[in-house]
């Protein structure tokens, strides 16, 4: 029967599909095979074969984030992204690229820079399009360009049943029928398989300065509140940062960075306002600190992401610090914190019951900052018997959602949100 | 049980006062701001609370009535048109800023709130609410999230989509569900990004959680006039090509422009072909620079007249005249369709060509105000329905205009919505696949579609069983699911 399935994947994919070996596990959950269609009639041939034969199936681009949520349940076949890298249009008077969900995304910006235009997602990282939108990672200059949702303005989708749909456009402004593309983003790869992008850009700036200022810790219970206090200055401010982002590691130096961009008088002059607003040892510079937009994984594995009211961000910063105290692990924060969306790496004697403690005692405290708590990346032994997403608004809407994408749960089983 | 029937079940909860069954009364409800459609509703209830939403839905859900939610009946598009047995849920009353959050750049709203009362509330504070649609004046907040309502400024600001982070939401099962709040990226599936936008066919928002934005340190405004269109766009074309993002840049052709003297006097340049608005916002230093070169790019393609906007007096009367295009094209027509379609930008002067030859070909005028930014025309079509054929013609333009815009890559509708009108042309611009697809959402949400029928789809989707065998679903599912239906 295996040798059949095979046949049937290589018959989709024009001899595309090999037996999966140890490196294909998701999560380290073994898959059986790996498809690589090279287009949209492909992923739907595969889709079906996997319909035919009630085969779980995993959607991985460049894998960079496929322990991303909880490990599926079951895994028979990845289908992989990369071969659907084309850029199919790059429309630079309408400042819109349609691409292959396989395209990597420092391909893709390395081939549009030319035109003075880029996908507004920072830093430029080898993870594909497609696994952008599944997962909605995005970087600092969210704060004014948007989240991936907003970036997207179209969608082809193969849905579970082997059905090819499209969403939205090629045009930014679009209100005809429902936003599929948003549904899709950070779904995690459990609505459908995206098979290509349409993603509004943006201009390149003429001018960049990154602004940046040491917060001094010496009190360690205060700091937290002369770190909201100087958030706040900056996010009522006038200044239109691209970006603003802290850097607390668990000891040592907090640094505030700003990004201002625009035409060169502009930016020159917006930099001596920041400097001013952010006080003694602000300095500016032409480049990004080292940190700029990295995880924080300093020698540990788990990473956290929390959200907040952007008013909140003292107590998500002093209910870190309690949590960390009662548990012994140390905690790097660094973040969006005008966005209100941070990510914490763990580190110290991280095991199973530590973090499961950590992760509560967050969430316990998670209505003093009006955020979430979630566990975006840990070793499989210590996620096994973690709820990784916590709490979740809405989520009987998102059961049905599924049950009507996906009925029988071919989609990465469980890696997602109350078990979606 | 009919609508009738419900008013008599309902009576008690909402007082006499608040349930409207008198036929002369139903009769004012019968149509939104495209007034070409009428249907006058079984029942008319007026809410003040969620607690009313969620009583009025459920009745509705055990009966197997229609529902539809109305704001203050401003849509363009039919999307608050009336069902004929159904009931018709008036949210107007619903009208509290219940919050605005300064330190974390939020409002809570209800949504009947006036757009403009929520950016009047938020200024003592240096703050506003940034989508600002032309009828801004008196389209509530409620009606603004199911439209996705944009407006001259989303070019640079976006849509609602882009600025609500949480909704309580009444199901069209009746239930009360909070998504999202003051934070972004609340875990599980984007359901903003689904219910916003989706014209009231997936429940009704009770509570809408904003994002403020804010005030710019400066504000830059100006008028240049131009021949012919084809200069103007090419202008539009040289602003954006240089990495300028204006606020706004709308466009009023020469019809439009004497459509909206008439009404308004505006007092724009004489013998303009095409008016441009132009206004930038942001940092002082960086909007000074930008604004040179606007001016530069408008004179080195044609303008012969740039007026800029000396103080807030003199930038109103720039916006009187195109804010009040629409009703003033009355003045010059007795009817008119306004059409709402997408094209890119680039595409611009070619298309206007093209429309100009189909109206000429046709006998019927046409007035074109735009987003010029973001390439979404508003064709007006004008014609005279006393006069036989005529509105017939005009239908064929503008469907000839919306068929062009797919032609060219783009949209049947940017910011005005599809509800009844547009309907028959979705098929137009999506696969039947692409619909049902859509519509998998819509059973999700709403499987005895009774939240707002009739409205995006021209053919309802059935959402019984789904077919093929259901494996073992996650327990939490099935609770789930055994609670929502």
């Amino acid at each position: 029967m295996d040798d059949v399935i095979l046949e049937h994947l290589c018959a989709a994919t024009g001899g595309h599909a090999v037996g999966a070996t140890e490196a294909d596990a998701v999560d380290s959950m073994p898959a059986r095979w790996v498809a690589v269609p090279v287009s949209t009639e492909e992923t739907a041939a595969v889709m079906r074969v996997a319909a035919d034969h009630d085969l779980a199936v995993v959607v991985r681009g460049s894998g960079t984030k496929l322990t991303w949520g909880a490990r599926p349940e079951r895994v028979d076949l990845v289908l992989d992204t990369t071969r659907m890298d084309a850029v199919v249009e790059h429309a630079s008077g309408d400042l819109i690229v349609a691409v292959g969900a396989g395209r990597r995304l420092d391909d893709l910006q390395t081939g549009i820079v030319g035109s003075g235009q880029w996908l507004a997602v920072d830093p430029t990282r080898r993870g594909t399009v497609g696994g952008l939108i599944a997962t909605a990672a995005t970087g600092p200059t969210r704060l004014l360009h948007g989240p991936v949702r907003d970036l997207l303005i179209g969608v082809t989708v193969v849905r579970a049943d082997g059905v090819v749909a499209h969403a939205g456009g090629k045009v930014v402004k679009n209100v005809a029928g429902y936003d599929i593309g948003k549904l899709l983003t950070g779904s995690l790869g459990t609505l459908g398989v995206i098979t290509q992008a349409v993603f509004r850009l943006h201009p390149l700036p003429e001018a960049r300065r990154w602004v940046s200022v040491p917060v001094t810790q010496s009190d360690r219970s205060r700091a937290p509140f002369d770190i909201h206090t100087l958030v706040q200055q900056v996010v009522h401010s006038q200044l239109v940062p691209t970006a603003v982002e802290l850097d607390r590691p668990a000891s040592g130096s907090v640094t505030l960075c700003l990004l201002l961009e625009g035409f060169p008088p502009g930016v020159e002059s917006r930099t001596a306002q920041a400097l001013d607003l952010m006080g003694v040892g602000a300095t500016a510079g032409d480049n990004a600190p080292g940190w700029w937009g990295a995880e924080p994984l300093v020698g540990g594995e788990v990473l956290l992401k929390l959200t907040h009211e952007i008013a909140g961000l003292a107590h998500l910063l002093t209910a870190l610090d309690d949590v960390c105290a009662a548990t012994g692990l140390t905690a790097h924060l660094r973040g969006s914190v005008a966005v209100g969306a941070v990510t914490v790496g763990l580190a110290g004697a991280v095991d199973a019951d530590t973090l499961a403690r950590c992760v509560a005692g967050l969430r316990e405290r998670a209505p003093s900052f009006g955020g979430t708590v979630v566990v975006l990346e840990a070793p499989g032994e210590l996620k096994a018997d973690l709820d990784v997403w916590g709490p979740v608004g809405g989520l009987q809407l998102m059961h049905a959602v599924k049950r009507q994408f996906d009925p029988e749960r071919r989609l990465a089983p469980g890696r997602f949100v109350g078990g979606i | 049980m009919d609508a009738r029937g419900l008013a008599e079940q309902l009576r008690p909860l909402l007082g006499d006062e608040a349930i409207i069954t008198d036929r002369q009364r139903l009769r004012t409800y019968e149509c939104d701001g495209l007034t070409h459609y009428k249907v006058t509703p079984a029942l008319v209830v007026l809410v003040e609370t969620t607690a009313h939403v969620a009583a009025v839905v459920r009745a509705c859900a055990a009966a197997k009535v229609p529902f539809v939610a109305r704001g203050s009946g401003t849509g363009l598009s039919g999307g608050a048109l009336p069902h004929v047995d159904g009931v018709l849920i008036v949210m107007s009353r619903m009208r509290e800023v219940l919050e605005i959050d300064r330190a974390s750049q939020r409002a809570v709203v209800e949504p009947g709130v006036i757009n403009v009362q929520l950016t009047r509330a938020a200024l003592p504070q240096g703050y506003y609410y940034a989508p600002d649609p032309s009828s801004q004046q008196v389209c509530s907040i409620g009606g603004n999230v199911a439209e996705n309502s944009g407006g001259a400024h989303c070019l640079k600001y976006g849509f609602t989509t882009n600025h609500v982070t949480g909704l309580e939401l009444v199901t069209p099962g009746g239930d009360v569900v909070q998504i999202g709040g003051k934070a972004v990226d609340a875990p599980g599936y984007d359901l903003l990004g689904a219910i916003v936008g989706s014209e009231g066919t997936l429940g009704i928002a009770t509570q809408v959680t904003v994002r403020l934005t804010r005030t710019p340190e400066a504000v830059r405004t100006l008028l240049a006039a131009f021949p012919h269109t084809d200069q103007a766009g090419a202008a539009v074309s040289a602003i954006i090509g240089a990495g300028v993002i204006p606020a706004a840049i709308e466009m009023m052709d020469a019809l439009a422009i004497e459509a909206a003297e008439a009404a308004v006097h505006c007092g724009y340049p004489e013998g303009a072909g095409a008016v441009l608005i132009v206004e930038l916002d942001g940092p002082t230093a960086e909007v000074k620079h930008q604004f040179d070169q606007v001016e530069v790019f408008c004179r080195d393609n044609g303008s012969f007249e740039i007026r800029i906007a000396a103080d807030d007096a003199e930038r109103s009367l720039f916006w009187k005249g195109r804010k009040s295009a629409f009703a003033a094209v009355g003045r010059i027509s007795p009817d008119y369709i306004v059409q709402d379609g997408v094209v890119p930008r680039t595409a611009l002067p070619e298309v206007l060509r093209r429309i100009t030859a189909i109206s000429q070909e046709a006998g019927v005028r046409v007035a074109n105000v735009f987003h010029a930014g973001d390439g979404n025309l508003h064709p007006l079509v004008l014609f005279d329905d006393a006069v036989p054929g005529e509105s017939d013609r005009a239908e064929q333009v503008s469907g000839a205009i919306v068929d062009l815009c797919i032609e060219y890559g783009g949209s049947i509708t940017g910011e005005h919505g599809v509800g009844s009108d547009k309907a028959k042309y979705m098929p137009r611009m999506f696969s039947d696949d692409d619909l049902d697809t859509m519509q998998l959402v819509r059973c999700a949400f709403d499987p005895s579609s009774i939240s707002n029928p009739g409205k995006i789809f021209p053919t309802p989707r059935l959402c019984g069983e789904v077919p093929g065998r259901h494996k073992g679903a996650h327990p939490l599912a099935d609770a789930g699911l055994g609670e929502v239906f």
